[in-house]
């Protein structure tokens, strides 16, 4: 089975049926959406096959494939994985089928692919809202009414249409494909083109395909995405060479062969530099407080299926890069640099919550939880225990879960009323019971309500944190509170209380596709809360092996916790 | 008397000149000579296809002659000419990127009229013939041999061993270049004043080259490279003088560049140059002088690395950010591509700074990616029309993205190779030079050249954001769809751009190869 070269299956075949999508024109749109929803499903059940193809108690890399590519900077298409990466992997193949198929709809409604037949916009309701328009009358009525007029003007001034659905599944497919990649690569040259690959298909995922209304804040958050990604790319750029330098001094050829790297002996002045270069592109991406800004203005700005893949899964590629790379490559370094994202990841637990309670946005709202969580993943790997990594690891899976949600259902609110302005919202339950039960779940997934997926992988966080160091666990475990507070006043505003505005009272509640679309999503919230065993095996041994690899075992392994002697550490 | 004389003249043995090693240099000399010739002697309609024919197989029968010569390393014409690895990498650049330019120039279906050289360039502007001039179907096919003597001189840039023959070879690449740059068919005033401009600049500059030349004469008491290295340490003068060589002989190098402090002609030549020239210019005048700083660095000045490398950081660093924080400002496109360029002789600074053989084979990979990616990049701008010419207002790019996607996608392509997004040769070449940087202990100027590629995305991406992002305009500009030489070398460029950011092994080694056989002394 395990001559099966699963990983380069997984990223050729989006990869080019991404060329293929792209080659499609406007008018076959349809299937363009088919193809790309049946590709990514074929990879999804790959994915799966894959999983059950690994041995999780096998050390090292599985899959593994090698081949030359540029011998003269000794670098190679290397792939493989262990448990972390292969969970990411999954997560990866489940989010992206599930993006198709919330996305079916979202520019079919754009006016201005109609082209010619402008004039009959109208009758024929190619905005959701548009039906109830005539009737209501007010001044919500009149915003609903704003962009179809607009639309028009500029459908006479230039008669070019302005969004392509085979152009958006086209970068959607390169997404997944550079996403395998950057989870894939065992080579650290072959895993920076994929990181920095992954960059471009987002950036046009915002700037052309985020909310028609807001072209100018569009292209600033498209660009100041790509700017501060670069920026730490670059830095990560002059680390991964010096680290090619100095694998050059030390071994006989130069290499970006994670395995060799790992056995380097780096004096502890060069690894902190190294690990500098890493830490901040990583930190950006995850991203961790004070390189955050970005993420607010990109998450808001991205249409809602690029939200999903940004904060469910672009964003891990850093919190992945600080376990795989950072710890194990640079050992000394990370324990030296530890008090210091620890502090970081306090900070942004607390000031991703309280930031996250004052807004009026949901897409800026749920882009500052994220900041919260990406705190407690990135405490769970630097308190150096198996039980916070693994419990960090499945974090990020949960996170791309259950945040993953909160986006689909704010799309889903945002497709019903075209705003994502809190204010606009209010006693939806009664108008879409299930729409309001889904927000509810994933709200609560994202407090890490017992019983939910994200449960698990919180109190793991936490309960390691605290045989690491017990003041910064029990200030780590405040910031619950404050999840909580966001999440049921997002909801109370949203789905409580009396109807408020007029244009609500008649909203859809989710259709088939969209209950299809959730399902599966809460079917895992709700099963990785009650049993999360199989992926805690794939990942557990993975994070121990990385820990001891490191020299950092556990404190006191077979005791319980309280049995431990006093003292912090 | 007579007597004397002729026994003073039995003396001197006449150098041997081995032709066959210098058949590369002599066939585009001679390309150029019959052009002259053509150009005096042929119809004007029949010109304009003879000449680009002849300039095109003069540079394909080169490129041939140097990959025959592949492998020979030796001092030629009594040790004025040394054909070696580097010399033969770089000449073989110069012939493929002048060939690509010449599909630009020759291309005759961009404007309505004709293409991008002037009918008559003698005719004032704003006078009643100027009219006539820009309309007319004709162009002046002095370019042709102009851009071949303009090759000759850079051929031969990279190969001399000798202060002298660089000089000499300086200006005949330099002389044919000044008329070129006021040859544009539009924008005549803008041309002319860009002409004029670099002429006394570039003038200037060789000066400096000329006044280093005689100090490093009165030091080493020879023009030979080698000699003067080998005269470092053991000669009793002052070391003055040498410094004083070093010094000059760097100004008017820098100078050809672009680098800073040395870099105020570059925006205005290249906006005011007909585009193909622009591209030429871009491509091979760098080519050509990297290879001479690489030579003049390495083998004259080698022994005082440790006195140079402070200046050539200074000046690297300078460069860098002039380069990449001016470009920001810029609201035209070719003068933003020429901040670029200042950006990209930066980085390829860099490389040097390693002073190591990584270094070499680093910078002579750069320059192939630059040059590729920079004639492609030329190549689009020059497609983009409004009835007055070139749309070479960014704001005129306004949406291209949405009117014609291939061709805005292509631009997109190139910006982000000259970013250095991965999977593209600008990546690639970065990477080379910036390893041999760190490999060299030049690891803080690597990061200030990281900060500045940082800085540098900004504006690449900001003509991306134009593109793609933003409505069209009504009146905007048109894609020119007929002029097939232009997509030719379009597709050239950028196809190259691709392979060498996703296949860069072959390239790669034979630029190592090239580097490694070092410089002949």
């Amino acid at each position: 089975m395990n001559s099966v070269p699963w990983l380069t299956i997984l990223l050729v075949i989006p990869a080019l049926a991404a060329v293929v999508v792209a080659a499609f024109p406007r008018r076959l749109a349809t299937q363009a959406k088919q193809l790309t929803l049946a590709v990514t499903l074929a990879v999804l059940v790959l994915a799966v096959l894959a999983t059950f193809a690994y041995h999780p108690n096998r050390a090292g890399f599985q899959f593994s494939q090698h081949y030359d590519w540029i011998s003269t900077f000794g670098i190679s298409y290397a792939v493989g994985v262990d448990g972390i990466s292969l969970v990411l992997i999954l997560l990866t193949a489940l989010l992206v089928p599930v993006v198709v198929l919330s996305s079916w709809d979202e520019f079919d409604g754009d006016p201005q692919d109609e082209g010619p037949a402008g004039g009959a916009l109208p009758e024929d309701g190619g905005l959701p809202a548009g039906g109830g328009l005539p009737e209501s009358g007010g001044g919500t009525a009149v915003l609903v009414a704003t962009p179809p007029v607009r639309v028009e003007a500029v459908a006479q001034a230039v008669p070019v249409p302005r969004r392509s659905v085979p152009v958006f599944c086209a970068l959607l497919l390169v997404l997944e494909a550079g996403l395998v990649g950057v989870f894939a690569a065992t080579d650290v040259f072959l895993f920076y083109v994929f990181f920095e690959a992954i960059l471009i298909p987002m950036y046009f995922l915002i700037g052309s395909f985020g909310p028609a209304q807001q072209q100018a804040q569009r292209s600033y958050a498209a660009v100041k995405f790509l700017i501060y990604s670069l920026l730490g790319g670059l830095l990560m750029l002059a680390a991964v060479i010096g680290l090619y330098v100095v694998s050059a001094e030390h071994l006989a050829h130069g290499t970006f062969d994670f395995a060799s790297l790992r056995q380097l002996d780096i004096t502890p002045g060069v690894q902190k530099l190294l690990f500098a270069g890493f830490f901040i592109a990583f930190a950006i991406k995850a991203p961790l407080f004070p390189f955050h800004t970005w993420l607010p203005d990109a998450g808001a700005q991205a249409p809602v299926g690029g939200a999903v893949l940004l904060v469910g899964l672009l964003d891990k590629v850093g919190t992945f890069g600080l376990i795989r790379y950072c710890i194990p490559l640079f050992p000394d370094a990370s324990d030296y640099f530890a008090p210091v994202v620890l502090a970081l990841a306090v900070i942004g637990i607390f000031y991703g919550a309280l930031l996250a309670i004052g807004q009026r946005d949901m897409k800026r709202l749920v882009s500052y939880t994220s900041l919260a969580h990406f705190g407690f993943i990135a405490l769970g790997l630097f308190a150096f225990t198996s039980q916070a990594g693994t419990g960090a690891v499945l974090y990020m899976v949960n996170h791309g879960l259950s945040t993953g949600l909160l986006f689909l259902v704010v799309g889903f609110l945002i497709a019903r009323r075209g705003t994502a302005d809190i204010g606009a919202y209010g006693g939806l339950a009664k108008v879409t019971p299930v729409l309001a039960g889904v927000m509810l779940i994933a709200g609560l997934s994202s407090l890490a309500l017992p019983g939910t997926n994200s449960f698990v992988s919180e109190f793991l966080v936490l309960v390691g944190t605290f045989t690491y160091n017990k003041a910064l666990a029990i200030v780590a475990t405040t910031g619950i509170v404050l999840a909580a507070i966001y999440v049921l006043y997002l909801y109370q505003r949203t789905m409580t209380g009396p109807i408020t505005h007029e244009a609500n009272r008649n909203l859809p509640d989710l259709s088939w596709r969209e209950k299809a679309v959730v399902a599966p999503m809460i079917a895992l919230i709700i099963g990785l809360g009650v049993y999360p065993k199989p992926l805690l095996d794939i990942i557990r041994p993975s994070v121990t092996a990385t820990y001891t690899d490191v020299g950092r075992s556990d404190p006191a392994p077979p005791h319980p916790v309280t049995s431990q002697p006093g003292g912090r550490s | 008397m007579s007597a004397i004389l002729l026994a003073q003249t039995e003396k001197i043995t006449p150098p041997s000149i081995e032709y066959s090693s210098l058949s590369p240099l002599l066939i585009v000399f001679v390309v150029a000579l019959v052009g002259v010739l053509v150009d005096a002697f042929a119809e004007r309609a029949a010109r304009r296809v003879i000449q680009p024919v002849l300039a095109g197989a003069g540079f394909i029968a080169a490129l041939i002659a140097v990959a025959l010569l592949h492998g020979r390393h030796a001092l030629l014409a009594a040790g004025a000419v040394a054909i070696d690895g580097p010399t033969l990498f770089m000449q073989g650049t110069i012939l493929v990127f002048a060939l690509l330019s010449v599909l630009l120039v020759a291309e005759r279906r961009l404007d309505s009229s004709g293409g991008a050289i002037v009918a008559s360039a003698a005719v004032t502007p704003g006078s009643k013939g100027s009219t006539a001039a820009r309309t007319s179907a004709d162009m002046q096919t002095e370019a042709y041999p102009l851009m071949v003597f303009s090759v000759t001189g850079m051929m031969l840039f990279v190969a001399s061993n000798n202060l002298l023959v660089m000089f000499v070879a300086l200006e005949i690449l330099s002389l044919p270049l000044y008329l070129l740059t006021g040859l544009a068919r539009r924008r005549r005033l803008l041309s002319q004043e860009a002409a004029m401009k670099y002429f006394l600049l570039g003038a200037f500059s060789s000066a400096f080259f000329l006044y280093g030349l005689a100090f490093a004469y009165g030091y080493a008491g020879s023009v030979e490279l080698g000699k003067i290295a080998d005269a470092v340490g053991t000669t009793g003068r002052t070391d003055a003088y040498l410094y004083l060589a070093v010094g000059l002989i760097a100004v008017g190098l820098f100078f050809k560049i672009g680098a800073a402090p040395f870099h105020s002609w570059t925006p205005d030549v290249y906006q005011g140059a007909p585009t193909p020239v622009t591209a030429f210019m871009a491509a091979g005048t760098k080519v050509a002088a990297f290879g001479a700083i690489l030579r003049v660095f390495y083998i004259a000045f080698g022994p005082l690395r440790w006195d140079w490398r402070p200046v050539l950081w200074a000046v690297a660093i300078l460069t860098m950010v002039v380069g990449a924080v001016l470009a920001l400002t810029q609201r035209d496109i070719k003068r933003m591509l020429a901040y670029s360029a200042i950006a990209h002789a930066g980085f390829l600074l860099v490389g040097l700074a390693g002073t190591n053989t990584d270094g070499l084979r680093g910078a002579m990979f750069y320059l192939v990616t630059y040059g590729f990616t920079t004639i492609a990049a030329f190549a689009v701008i020059s497609l983009v029309r409004t009835s007055d010419g070139e749309a070479s207002d960014l704001s005129q790019w306004r949406g291209l993205g949405r009117t014609s996607p291939l061709v805005a996608g292509t631009f997109s392509f190139l910006l982000m190779a000259l970013a250095g997004i991965p999977l593209t040769s600008g990546f690639t070449g970065k990477f080379a030079v910036f390893q041999a940087a760190i490999a060299g202990h030049a690891t803080p100027l690597v990061v200030v050249a990281l900060v500045c590629s940082a800085i540098a995305a900004f504006f690449y991406v900001r003509v991306i954001v134009l593109m793609f992002f933003s409505e069209p305009l009504a009146q905007g500009p048109v894609v020119v769809t007929r002029p097939t030489l232009t997509f030719a070398t379009a597709g050239i460029g950028t196809l190259a751009t691709l392979v060498l950011g996703v296949a860069p092994q072959p390239l790669l080694d034979l630029a190592n190869t090239a580097a490694s056989s070092g410089f002949v002394r």
